[in-house]
């Protein structure tokens, strides 16, 4: 559209729907993409410092400030280490859920948006059943909002916390984060790719620090199109040759929620990616084993793997915190680097 | 009402092949003459200086939403055939997805009442089953009597073969064309987008191409069926379904097709992080298949430039893309954009390119109009064929602003719009 005959929309922007618009906050985490390779390594840093200090000196930082945690879907998880790390910080937090709220008499995202920062609220933590709600209640709130999670789209504080997760497991520091610091590091992402914001969240974020993604899993839950993640995303679909060629493996959960009709054969999943002892044994003897939660123990995991010494799941969740405490702290310092 | 003279234009009238300096004389709400210049006489006229300037007639587009009956929050038969004005449109065919769905005569008729204040000739497109839910027919013979110029559950596509069948062979009986909107619902359940890597990427679920293309080529296959059947394609949007259409034509079956705007101008790129504007069904597709849609439309297989004008209340857009609902308003820009993309950039002839917006769709669904001609209605569109402009969506007359070519810059620009003999827009 940038030729000089044909239309063009270099014209200024003017839009309707911009007047009611904010720009977006640049303390927001919305996508993984937005946070540069050295936003990630400060991002760490700052999990670690947050981490080590003294609890009480750490409630000051945000003393009384505002944090609104806005959940539209059910969570375990991802809420409660948000809420511990803004709380950890000193903010008063405040949680509103879709089935205690107005959002039941039929409220929009912007009016609750609106709502809470009328109350004060200075960042809101959203989790949303849609793809992309995010931009929508930063724009029409102007907070930083935090993604805890929307649709199929993504979750990047998930990513950054199973990035601290792996660099642990590789004993690599935060502060040796850069493009180059996971090279020749391959992570296994294996079951429901499709319906995955972790997947999603980690293949934007894992690859831009010299990591390989491989996705693995049946035609149904992983399309051909999931390799324009970007670069360093590629498919494989025997999860034993993929594990054969990983230092860190991820399974994931079958979202029956969000399988809108679709028919999965369990027996044969089980049977061609189920985490199981025989297959971790034999091609991924040492491989750390990841996985977000929540585990359907038995399907995608066997109790052996998901308690054994390989399993990463509490680290990840024990890491979930000081990530948290340190997406706050930025988000309410106004993103600053 | 004041004769009006239409002075120094170059008439442009892709139905008579007319291409030359004339001047136009409207009187008593038709074309009273067309001459050369100077040579008409008419001292009691209102004079209109067209030097410089294109006369055409009114554009006609056959598949516009105007909202009314029943949801006239988002738009009315008044402000949507303003808008229609200010495009140069002077004759729109209203899809029948307003509430209730217009199934009766009565509905027909009330949306043609004077009463409505239209600025343009309104022609009201029937629903083919009652209300619109795919079940029992309605009435054809009465809808037609009662000015309906074809008969849709678009938005509802008619998925029954059965009732296809037996919808088409109704409407061949008394000469209406059954126009679809192509989509498989069974197989697109939950979907906002195109299917593809860009849905993925934003955690969409897709619309594949066979979604549509397979319910074209299922309405060809009934409409081989049907003796005299007409079966018109609304807003084309894949490759593979045009295919199906070109194929079709040429096996010597009677089927029209209309493309969007949108679907020539604009890819899935527009989505960008998830801008309800370029939400739409069909949704905006690939690359290839955007260029599919302007060789269909420069190689004659599309029949009509259709808007699909689709306006929702601000609201109703400002919401999560996959609670918003679909369409875009598409008036205002329908010419600019064809002049922009099909005349200036790919060299279709200007009347190659108007014929697309008068004569062709008024022949596709059988309107009278869309030539311009003495004796003809006195609908003209007269714009300024180089004339560059940026569309505003905050100055636009439709009551809804939901379009994502806001701040666009265009070519080709609306100066005069007479519907039936009287001046409806100016600029």
């Amino acid at each position: 559209m940038a030729e000089t005959k044909g239309p063009s929309r270099k014209a200024q922007k003017l839009s309707t729907l911009s007047l009611f618009q904010q720009p977006i906050h640049p303390g927001s985490a919305i996508s993984a993409m937005n946070f540069s390779v050295a936003a990630v390594r400060q991002i760490l840093l700052a999990a670690d410092a947050l981490e080590r200090e003294d609890p009480l000196r750490r409630a000051k930082r945000l003393a009384k400030r505002r944090v609104a945690l806005l959940f539209y879907e059910a969570s375990t998880r991802t809420r409660t280490s948000f809420e511990l790390a803004a709380k950890a910080l000193g903010a008063d937090t405040t949680l509103v859920s879709s089935l205690s709220s107005s959002i039941e008499k039929g409220e929009t995202l912007k009016d609750t948006g609106i709502t809470l920062k009328a109350l004060g609220a200075e960042c809101i933590i959203l989790r949303s059943p849609y793809s992309g709600a995010p931009y929508l209640l930063a724009q029409t709130t102007g907070l930083p909002v935090l993604n805890a999670g929307d649709g199929m789209a993504e979750h990047p504080s998930q990513a950054l916390l199973d990035l601290r997760t792996i660099l642990q497991r590789l004993k690599i520091r935060a502060s040796a984060v850069n493009e180059k610091c996971l090279r020749g590091i391959t992570l296994t992402i294996c079951g429901d790719v499709l319906h995955s914001r972790v997947a999603r969240s980690n293949a934007l974020l894992l690859p831009r620090l010299g990591a390989r993604i491989i996705f693995c899993g049946p035609e149904e839950l992983l399309p051909e199109s999931a390799t324009a993640m970007g670069p360093g995303v590629s498919i494989e679909r025997d999860f034993d040759t993929a594990l054969r060629q990983s230092q860190v493996a991820m399974v994931l959960r079958i979202q029956a929620e969000r399988l809108a009709g679709l028919k999965i054969d369990l027996d044969e999943y089980r049977r061609r990616y189920q985490a199981n002892t025989e297959r971790i044994a034999a091609c991924a003897p040492k491989t750390p084993i990841l996985h977000p939660g929540p585990i359907i123990r038995g399907m995608e995991i066997t109790d052996e793997v998901a308690d054994g010494p390989q399993s990463a799941i509490a680290a990840q969740v024990a890491n979930g915190v000081p990530v948290r405490m340190a997406l706050v702290a930025r988000a309410l310092k106004g993103g600053r680097r | 009402m004041k004769p009006l003279l239409i002075r120094g234009g170059r008439v442009v009238d892709p139905a008579s092949g007319q291409d030359a300096m004339r001047d136009v004389l409207l009187r008593d709400g038709k074309v009273a003459a067309i001459e050369n210049p100077g040579r008409i006489h008419a001292a009691d006229a209102e004079v209109f200086d067209a030097k410089g300037l294109v006369v055409a007639p009114g554009l006609v587009d056959i598949h516009v939403h105007l909202r009314e009956p029943g949801q006239s929050y988002k738009e009315t038969i008044a402000t949507g055939t303003a808008a229609a004005a200010a495009g140069g449109f002077t004759s729109v065919c209203a899809m029948p997805n307003t509430i209730p769905v217009n199934d009766t005569p009565e509905t027909v008729r009330w949306m043609q009442s004077p009463e409505r204040g239209a600025s343009a000739r309104v022609f009201p497109i029937g629903a083919a089953t009652r209300g619109s839910m795919g079940e029992a027919l309605t009435d054809y013979a009465a809808l037609r009597e009662a000015g309906a110029v074809a008969v849709t559950d678009d938005g509802k596509p008619i998925l029954g073969d059965a009732i296809m069948l037996a919808a088409l062979r109704a409407a061949a009986a008394v000469e209406l064309p059954v126009i679809q909107h192509a989509e498989d619902t069974r197989l697109t359940g939950g979907c906002s987008m195109n299917a593809g890597a860009l849905a993925f990427r934003l955690g969409l679920r897709g619309m594949s191409v066979e979604a549509e293309s397979s319910l074209v080529e299922r309405d060809l296959d009934l409409l081989r069926q049907v003796r005299r059947g007409h079966l018109h394609v609304a807003h084309l949007s894949t490759s593979k379904a045009l295919n199906a259409v070109r194929a079709a034509r040429r096996a010597g079956l009677h089927v029209t097709c209309e493309v969007t705007p949108h679907h020539f101008a604009l890819t899935e790129e527009s989505v960008g992080l998830y801008d309800t504007n370029a939400k739409m069904n069909p949704p905006l597709r690939g690359e290839a298949d955007r260029a599919a849609m302007i060789e269909g439309l420069l190689d004659g297989t599309v029949d009509a430039i259709a808007t699909d004008h689709a306006p929702h209340a601000a609201h109703e857009k400002q919401q999560e893309f996959e609670r918003a609902p679909n369409g875009i308003t598409g008036l205002e820009t329908a010419l600019g954009l064809a002049i922009s993309i099909l005349h200036i950039r790919h060299r279709m002839p200007l009347a190659g390119v108007l014929a697309l917006l008068t004569s062709r769709p008024a022949q596709a669904v059988g309107l009278k109009g869309g030539s311009l001609s003495a004796g003809s209605p006195g609908d003209v569109a007269v714009f300024d064929p180089a004339a560059r402009w940026v569309f505003r969506a905050a100055e636009s007359r439709s009551k809804s602003k939901n379009t994502p070519f806001d701040g666009w810059e265009m070519q080709g620009r609306v100066r005069l719009t007479v519907s039936q003999g009287r001046i409806v827009f100016r600029s």
